[in-house]
């Protein structure tokens, strides 16, 4: 099973089948305007931890005023983490095999993501 | 110059022992190597030909005496005893070990540096103009902005695994000494009618493979939307920009496919999302970081002990013409100090070199020192009535070569001397150029002209752009060099055109030097630079000549 890792640390998935959307990187984020109403839990599908466009992509949906959850999927890791939430998501669901070789303490040791961000600074 | 607050401070320091978790990781198996990988990159931390090589930042090219004394601790400490200067305003050491990497990080933080985002799928350290806040053509010291742009796209989250790297580069003068259209992005300082100051955008220059000169994407950027605008740049290429193909993944490729005018609409579209999201901290910052480069209390003073230096002694006039810049105070000069003795290294320096300037620049030059893409080492703010004792004391250590914006001042990257991806020496082939004309004693005669050597297509070396470029390739396994001419670096650039076919390396100084004669014995007065005479002729003669073709009778002649 997929672990789901938040500021929390690790958890089993809690989500029960509802209006989820299942997006891959590639998606051109203005084929989302108008898409997004009703919808309450978005999952981005990171095919490698090394395919950045997730990122983005989550600030896009976040700028069209979605507020429902957000969920990053597949292989990223725990030094990724900040940068996922500091991108708008709120969750990160990883690979059981990934839980095992960085394991709970790696990725809460970034839960810290809100401190030394000079984003957060230069939007005040 | 800047100085880090308790929040710059906290970060790189943070960032430090995150790395050496990183570090820690990777050995007991958490990282594989390919998730390590990016990390290090992101820390400046390469894998080279013999070692590791570990990029530490220079941002904007600026330090203080004290940085550079601990960059001369960490060339003995941690490496073997010199460092190297790159063409980016970076300084690379190339022999660390992995282990003390984190220490060496940790001495960096301690000097208020870092080696943050030299390397990678990243945005990387930002250039300007190493004459920033001296020169006398400046509109405005570009350095706040780009301490501005440093500190936004730190760790910025979204653009840790872009496409490819991105560079910026950025200029507060009309002389472009930034060669900011060869960049990702390069920002002009320029005026609007009313005087107001923005920035011209440039996108998509670059040089490598595929060179290109890069084009104006704004006209006018307010410099109070820098960041929101930079921001939506990197968002439309970090979705749009290949990465199928490395080799086309840079934002030139992407401006290439898409067209200027449709990246401009996307970039304006994105523009207004960004920018409702700056509320003014930015400005708050960008003005609190303006307090930092103040410049220097410039006293007026006497000139006449460089007046009297000058006619007394011809080796100090010769340093003087050649290698001071106009400075906008009265009575102050912008000194370079070339590393490029003939025979040298182009860019190297030893620690004890390093104090020496250090020394120097705390004595005689408001503890500033600039480290220019061109891999010399400025003092921007000196007077002239310290000139001659700075002279002495430079030549004492071996620095006081007269030599800025000649032949002999070569750019030269690392090449297959340390770096894994070089198809062909450059340095030996730079040592041996300034060598060859040194001896033939026509150095001063022919002027201004720069030659650059770049030891593969990667063109870290800037070849392209040098009024003649020397491109290392191997073939079956021979080195063998192409030439270009006709490239410029500045505010008119140009990529070189190519030559015919390459040159052995031990053919290839006979060719420079056969190029050159041409020059002197085509140039209609003097002062007529090489690439002048070049433009005006064009390549024709000196394809005869450097093919050593029976020269043709031209019918006007
Ligand atoms: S141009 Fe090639 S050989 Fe030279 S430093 Fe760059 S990658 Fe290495």
């Amino acid at each position: 099973m997929t672990v789901i890792v938040t500021d929390r640390g690790f958890a089993d998935d809690d989500w029960v089948e509802g209006a989820a959307l299942d997006l891959p990187t590639s998606t051109d984020p203005e084929t989302l305007r108008g898409q997004l109403a009703g919808v309450t839990m978005v999952r981005v599908q990171f095919p490698s931890f090394a395919d950045g466009r997730g990122f983005t992509l989550a600030r896009q949906i976040r700028r069209m005023g979605y507020v429902g959850r957000l969920r990053a999927t597949g292989p990223l890791i725990a030094d990724q983490y900040a940068m996922a939430r500091r991108a708008g998501f709120d969750e990160v669901e990883i690979p059981p095999d990934l839980a095992v070789r960085q394991p709970e303490p790696q990725w809460l040791a970034r839960a810290n993501w809100q401190a030394h961000d000079y984003q957060s600074r230069l939007r005040a | 110059m800047y100085h880090y607050n308790d929040f710059d401070e906290a970060f790189v320091r943070e960032r430090v022992s995150q790395f050496r978790e990183q570090v820690a990781r990777r050995l007991d198996g958490s990282l594989s190597e390919d998730e390590f990988r990016p990390l290090r990159l992101m820390n400046g931390l390469y894998l080279q030909l013999h070692a590791y090589m570990l990029r530490v930042a220079i941002p904007y090219g600026t330090l203080n005496s004290a940085q550079l004394r601990q960059l001369a601790y960490i060339a003995e400490r941690w490496d073997k005893g010199y460092g190297h200067f790159t063409t980016r305003q970076n300084i690379q050491f190339n022999w660390p070990q992995l282990a003390d990497v984190p220490d060496i990080l940790l001495a960096l933080a301690d000097a208020g540096m870092h080696a943050i985002q030299t390397s990678g799928n990243t945005i990387r350290n930002v250039t300007a103009d190493h004459f920033a806040g001296a020169a006398a053509d400046e509109i405005e010291d570009p350095r706040p902005y780009a301490e501005l742009i440093r500190q936004w796209s730190t760790d910025h989250p979204e653009f840790q695994f872009l496409p490819r790297k991105f560079k910026i580069a950025i200029t507060g003068a009309p002389n472009d000494r930034a060669v900011t259209k060869a960049h990702d992005i390069g920002l002009r300082m320029v005026r609007d009618a009313n005087g107001a100051h923005g920035f011209e955008v440039i996108v998509g220059g670059g040089l490598g493979r595929t060179p290109m000169i890069g084009k104006v994407l704004r006209a006018f950027l307010p410099t109070a939307d820098l960041l929101p605008y930079l921001e939506a740049v990197v968002s439309v290429w970090n979705l749009a920009g290949r990465r199928d193909n490395k080799y086309k993944s840079r934002i030139k490729i992407t401006v290439h496919e898409l067209g200027i005018e449709e990246i401009s609409r996307q970039v304006e579209a994105r523009f207004l999302e960004t920018r409702a999201e700056f509320k003014g901290g930015d400005q708050a910052i960008l003005a609190e970081i303006g307090s930092h480069f103040a410049p220097p209390a410039f006293a007026p003073r006497s000139t006449a002990a460089y007046e009297a230096a000058r006619s007394a002694n011809p080796a100090f006039r010769s340093f003087a013409d050649t290698n001071l810049a106009a400075h906008r105070a009265q009575g102050y000069a912008i000194v370079t100090i070339s590393t490029k003795a003939h025979g040298a290294t182009p860019g190297d320096m030893t620690a004890a070199q390093m104090r020496v300037v250090a020394d120097l620049a705390l004595a005689y030059g408001h503890d500033e020192i600039r480290i220019s893409h061109e891999q010399n080492v400025i003092l921007p703010h000196v007077h002239k009535a310290d000139l001659p004792a700075l002279y002495l004391a430079l030549r004492e250590a071996g620095l006081a070569t007269a030599n800025v914006g000649l032949i002999s001042d070569i750019i030269a990257c690392p090449g297959m001397d340390y770096c894994a991806l070089a198809t062909a020496r450059s340095i030996p082939i730079a040592q041996e150029i300034a060598t060859r004309f040194d001896e033939l004693g026509l150095e001063q005669d022919i002027g201004a002209l720069k030659i650059k050597i770049s030891g593969c297509i990667n063109a870290c070396g800037h070849h392209h752009v040098g009024h003649i470029g020397i491109l290392g390739l191997d073939r079956a396994g021979v080195e063998n060099y192409q030439i270009t001419l006709g490239g410029d670096a500045t505010e008119t650039a140009v990529i070189g055109e190519k030559t015919g076919p390459g040159f052995a390396a031990d053919e290839v100084v006979d060719a420079i030097e056969r190029l050159v004669r041409a020059y002197l014995a085509l140039r209609l007065t003097d002062d007529e630079a090489f690439v002048a005479t070049y433009r005006r002729l064009g390549a024709a003669p000196f394809l005869d000549a450097l093919y050593q073709r029976e020269v043709q009778i031209h019918a006007a002649e």
